[in-house]
Order: C-alpha cells, then structure tokens, then sequence
C-alpha cells in the first residue's frame, strides 16, 4: 500500500486517511441503494430504532474508508513518482476480519479515518508477493471511534 | 413482522439474487474505490481480477441489500455490532447474477439487554455457476418478541 513494496512496508507504519462528511443526502442515497432497512431511509422509523435518529448504513462507513484509503493510496504513488521512486502498486485484498460498528454514524458527522500496519508475512504460495496486515479506524469529529476492522493486502516484493 | 423467535439454529434463507451491471459497478466504484480495475473493462482484463470487477465493498453492500428485501425489512431489526470474518472469495464481475445464502449458525438473547437477540449468521453469495463469491460471518439484532 501506499505504493511501498513489502519490504519497506514496515510493521508499525501508519497513515491519516483524510476523512468524509456523512450528509443527510448520502447517508439516505447509500441507504435507499444498499440497506434500506427503516432506520437508515427515515426519520421517523430512525426516531424510535436502535440508534435514535437517522444514521449511516455500517456499509456507507466501510465505503467511505476505501474512498480514503483509494485517495491517500493515489497521492502517495504520485508522491513517489514524482520524486523519481519506484512505486509498487497496491495488490487485491482476500478479504477482512473483526469489522466493528461501534457507535452509530449520524447525518453531519464527519468520519476521520486511519490505517496502520500490525504485521506481515511471505507466502509460500506466492513468492512475488507478501500478506501485509493491517488496523484500520474511523473516529467521529468527538475522537470516538465508531468503526474498526483488520484488513490484509497482498503486496508485490520488491522485483 | 419476524422476532428473535421465528429465527432458529441451522436454518437456511434464501436471499433471491441479484443482476450486477457494468454500470452499477463503475458507479460505485467512482465514488468509493476508483481503482482501474473497478472503472473500465480493459484494466479489469489486464489485471489479477480478470475483467471489470466489483469493488469488495459494493460485493458487501450488494449482499446488504439482499438482505434487507430478503428478510430484514419483515424483521425487527436492531442493526449489528459488525462482522467476524469477510472473504472476497473470488472476483464479482461485471454481468454475473449472484444469488445469495444465509445460515443461522446460533442465536442467543443479551445478557445486557433481554430485549435483543443476537442471530450469529453465515451469509454466501454465490454466481450462476455456483461458485462461492463472498462469504461473511456476523451478527443480526432482531428484537425479542416477548423478553
């Protein structure tokens, strides 16, 4: 990620992602696509459901995540290039573990967002490459974290 | 509506399916994950991914979505805490049609709040191929009929 190889890909390495502003406009597009499930699409079904008030599908705050993460990813190989560098692109992910919701996400919050690298592995299966695992948060414009998971990315060794 | 009653161990749902376009993937992929592979036809082809493929996040969505006209919209729903486990198992491509699983692994009320159930759930999302795309493991809170 990050457009580093595996090798400069340090455990320990962490990146402020930028954040995303959840308007009452997006938070009800998501929801009305993907999980319109009553308290994500009205107000008055919202009031008197699990969160109290109109709040973001825990999909919509993924997806906002990986709209960060995309952008930071971006900006940082353009860094490299620009400054003569090698730039490994960022590899597929085979998935994810322990995503949390950890409080709700409502209209007008602002979700700032973070990736730090937790460990990483070769893979016996794939010597071009190795598993780089992750941490990644969200964190309301109060500091409270409301979402959490530990994402994993292949990275390509350096050639 | 559906209760933590009606929901037992072992129990199958079938989740319907669901056609995904090229443009609903680029659309979502514009906004959330621009990544080449994501947004045109010739950088899914010649990449890992082998053609214009969904974005792992959309895939998750998509079966959300499922889930919602499937069961959750007739059920007490109170949202979840989140997710063991996600496996994008293989690429979701432009043009499949996916249908989708759901499994009732095991059910239990709150300790903490008598009026919540706790469905711990596998859910599948498989083309018309039958192979596995998507696969997670997580909670649904459905409200408890009669705490």
């Amino acid at each position: 990620m990050m457009g580093l190889a595996y090798e400069d890909t340090a455990v320990g390495l962490s990146f402020d992602l930028g954040s995303y502003h959840f308007t009452r406009e997006k938070i009800l597009e998501f929801a009305r696509r993907f999980d319109p499930q009553p308290f994500h699409v009205s107000d008055r079904a919202a009031a008197n459901g699990p969160f109290g008030k109109l709040a973001a599908s825990g999909w919509h705050t993924g997806a906002g995540w990986m709209k960060c993460y995309v952008a930071t990813n971006q900006r940082e190989e353009e860094r490299l290039r620009a400054a003569g560098k090698p730039v490994s692109p960022v590899g597929p992910s085979p998935g994810f573990v322990n995503l949390k919701w950890l409080k709700p996400v409502y209209a007008g919050d602002t979700v700032s967002y973070r990736v730090k690298v937790t460990d990483k592995r070769l893979l016996a299966s794939r010597p071009a490459w190795g598993m780089v695992l992750t941490f990644c948060e969200g964190f309301n414009q109060k500091g409270e974290l409301v979402f959490s998971f530990e994402g994993r990315a292949l990275t390509q060794r350096r050639q | 509506m559906l209760h933590y009653e009606d929901f037992s161990e072992g129990q199958i749902f079938d989740l319907g399916s669901y056609y995904v376009s090229a443009e609903e993937i680029v659309a979502f992929a514009r906004e959330f994950d621009p990544q080449p592979f994501h947004l045109n036809e010739e950088a899914g082809r010649n990449s890992v991914l082998g053609g214009l493929a969904a974005s792992g996040w959309h895939s998750c969505s998509i079966l959300m979505r499922m889930m919602a006209d499937a069961y959750l919209n007739r059920s007490a729903g109170m949202g979840s805490s989140g997710l063991d486990e996600v496996k994008w198992l293989r690429p979701v491509l432009a043009g499949e049609t996916l249908s989708g699983a759901m499994e009732v692994l095991s059910k239990r009320v709150s300790s903490k709040r008598p009026e919540m159930g706790i469905l711990k759930c596998r859910w599948q999302l498989r083309n018309a191929q039958g192979e596995a795309k998507l696969d997670q493991v997580g909670v649904n809170f459905i409200r408890v009929r009669a705490p």
